[in-house]
């Protein structure tokens, strides 16, 4: 499997680490019945069969944080992003 | 169907072997049952025949949605044995290993349980204190163990890189009474033995929805027509968040790809099932003479059914830290499972999470030697509306509680265990 970085290029996958679904999103402290929101960020996954956004870090090359959309019937790579929204340009000094 | 015996092979012989019937049933489903079991693997059949057997519920099927033994039960490495630590799952596996030393008798089928043990190397001082304290956790559970010194290894298994200079062995645990069996043989002889005592063994028939009165589950659809039932048991391993989705369920489970190798066949050579402690690496010799191995997950989400290359790679790195003449070899064959990682490393066999249902998964890379334990603990948890003692921890709500049994102690994440 290769993974394009959108900085680095096509890469194989041994070069970036794995973190797993990227739709939960951190509830906050302060939400009512937090220990149940908690709950389900933690454990508990949709884990389906098909396209899934997930994490990727690109450990042995940019070191960035990759949002990821791979179907995973088939790990076809349908679209690589910079996890971060903000992250849509190179560093400065790097154009 | 008649007992199989020595009579029974002579009579056999002397008719030219045409007075076989087939081991069971191909049952068409019936309009409904007191128990279904979703799932023809191991578990599913094992929970079907100990239904049967130990509960006397009989108007039980299993619905498999290719042939029975079609998914991992006969895709693993047949490793069995109970060299585990906690309290919550130690007591379940050594159960599972008793059974396993009674099941040729119990089913009267030859399931190929060889006990030539299992050595867990250590390499380093920290992993023999480990090592010793498991191997006291075992023997408190009932088990077996022995710590092995270098020499005593050495003796058993010459031909491991004693002198690595990354990964020098320093020892073994031993559990003798582990090894392996014969996967395809557990999966017929328990399909053998419920349809003996009336189980329908379904096959071809995927289930596809569930049918619902209010919360409770009282029933499945299936590609064969509705089929309902009292009691609905899930064991469908690396399928069950995609079985459960029309429920609107969400389990602390992912899917993950597991592979295994085969080499070509060698003269006997390993003795009996080896890991290497300091990177996933395991090997036992198939009865064929082939190295059986294999290692880690490939550690991301895929219901892909194949392996990729890094994970080879890895293993095969394993492989030659530990036992170098590895490197000689061919590789016949690999392939590629689907596993259910939880969240902490452990399965779950419990009540619910819905009225009528009952739930059996999360096996991660190691339910095979579960088998029978499983499929017992299953039974009862069907069959009484509550857990054994010996599944008693492996709830559900064990992640919402914080009870879990985190084996490891890597923390939530199935690629890190
Ligand atoms: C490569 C590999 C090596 C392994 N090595 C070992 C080992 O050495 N020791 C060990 O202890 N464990 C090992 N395991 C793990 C072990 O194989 C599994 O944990 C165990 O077999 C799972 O239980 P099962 O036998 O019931 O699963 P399966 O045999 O997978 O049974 C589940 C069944 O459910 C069926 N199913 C799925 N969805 C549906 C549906 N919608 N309708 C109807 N049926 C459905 C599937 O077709 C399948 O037959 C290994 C696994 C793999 C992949
Ligand atoms: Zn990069």
């Amino acid at each position: 499997m290769r993974i394009t970085c959108p900085y680095c290029g096509t890469r194989s996958s041994h070069e970036f680490a794995y973190l797993g679904d990227a739709t939960p999103t951190r509830p906050s402290p302060d939400t009512p019945d937090v220990a149940s929101t908690f709950h389900a960020y933690v454990y508990e996954r949709d884990n389906p069969a098909g396209p899934l956004d997930e994490l990727w870090y690109h450990t042995a090359g940019c070191r960035r944080w990759l949002k990821v959309a791979r179907d995973t019937r088939t790990h076809e790579i349908l679209a690589v992003a910079f996890a971060r929204k903000d992250e849509t340009s190179l560093p400065e000094g790097m154009e | 169907m008649s007992r199989y015996s020595f009579l029974s092979l002579i009579a056999n012989a002397l008719n030219g072997q045409t007075g076989w019937a087939p081991a069971w049933r191909d049952a068409a489903p019936k309009p409904d049952y007191d128990v279904i079991i979703v799932g023809g693997g191991g578990h599913g059949l094992a929970t079907a025949y100990y239904l049967a057997k130990e509960h006397g519920i009989r108007n039980v099927a299993v619905l498999e949605k290719g042939h029975i033994g079609s998914g991992n039960a006969g895709r693993n490495t047949t490793i069995i044995r109970s060299n585990y630590l906690l309290p919550g799952n130690e007591p379940f596996y050594e159960w599972s290993m008793k059974l396993w030393e009674g099941l040729e008798q119990d089913l009267n089928y030859n399931a190929m349980v060889s006990q030539r043990g299992i050595i867990n190397l250590f390499h380093s001082d920290a992993q023999r204190d480990a090592y010793a304290r498991r191997g006291n956790a075992m023997r408190l559970a009932g088990a077996d163990s022995e710590l092995l010194d270098r020499e005593q290894v050495r003796a058993l298994c010459p031909f491991l890189d004693f002198d690595n200079s990354r990964f020098p062995i320093k020892g073994g645990l031993m559990q003798a009474r582990a090894g392996t069996a014969r996967h395809d043989a557990v999966v017929w002889g328990y399909a053998r033995g419920a349809d003996r005592l009336g189980v329908d063994i379904v096959q071809n028939c995927e289930v596809t929805g569930f049918i619902r009165d209010g919360d409770a589950v009282v029933g499945v659809e299936t590609t064969r027509g509705a089929i309902r039932a009292k009691k609905v048991g899930l064991a469908v391993a690396g399928s069950t968040s995609r079985v459960v989705k029309s429920l609107g369920l969400r389990l602390p489970i992912e899917s993950h790809a597991l592979q295994a190798f085969v080499s070509e066949g060698l003269k006997p050579l390993v003795p009996g099932v080896i890991t290497f402690g300091m990177g996933h690496f395991y090997v036992s010799q198939s009865d064929k003479g082939g190295l059986v191995f294999g290692g880690d997950i490939d550690g991301y989400n895929s219901y892909a059914q194949r392996g990729n290359l890094p994970v080879v790679e890895d293993v095969a790195e394993g492989g030659m830290a530990v036992m170098p003449l590895i490197g000689r070899l061919r590789m016949l064959r690999a392939w590629g499972g689907l596993v259910d990682m939880s969240m902490d490393g452990s399965p779950i066999i419990d009540v619910g999470p819905l009225p009528g249902l009952y739930l059996n998964s999360a096996w991660n890379y190691g339910g095979f030697k579960a088998t029978p334990a499983s499929g017992w603990c299953f039974a009862h948890t069907i069959a009484k509306g509550v857990a054994h003692q010996l599944n008693a921890a492996f709830r559900l709500d064990r992640f919402r509680s914080g009870h879990v049994i985190d084996e490891k102690g890597v923390g939530a994440q199935p690629n890190l265990h």
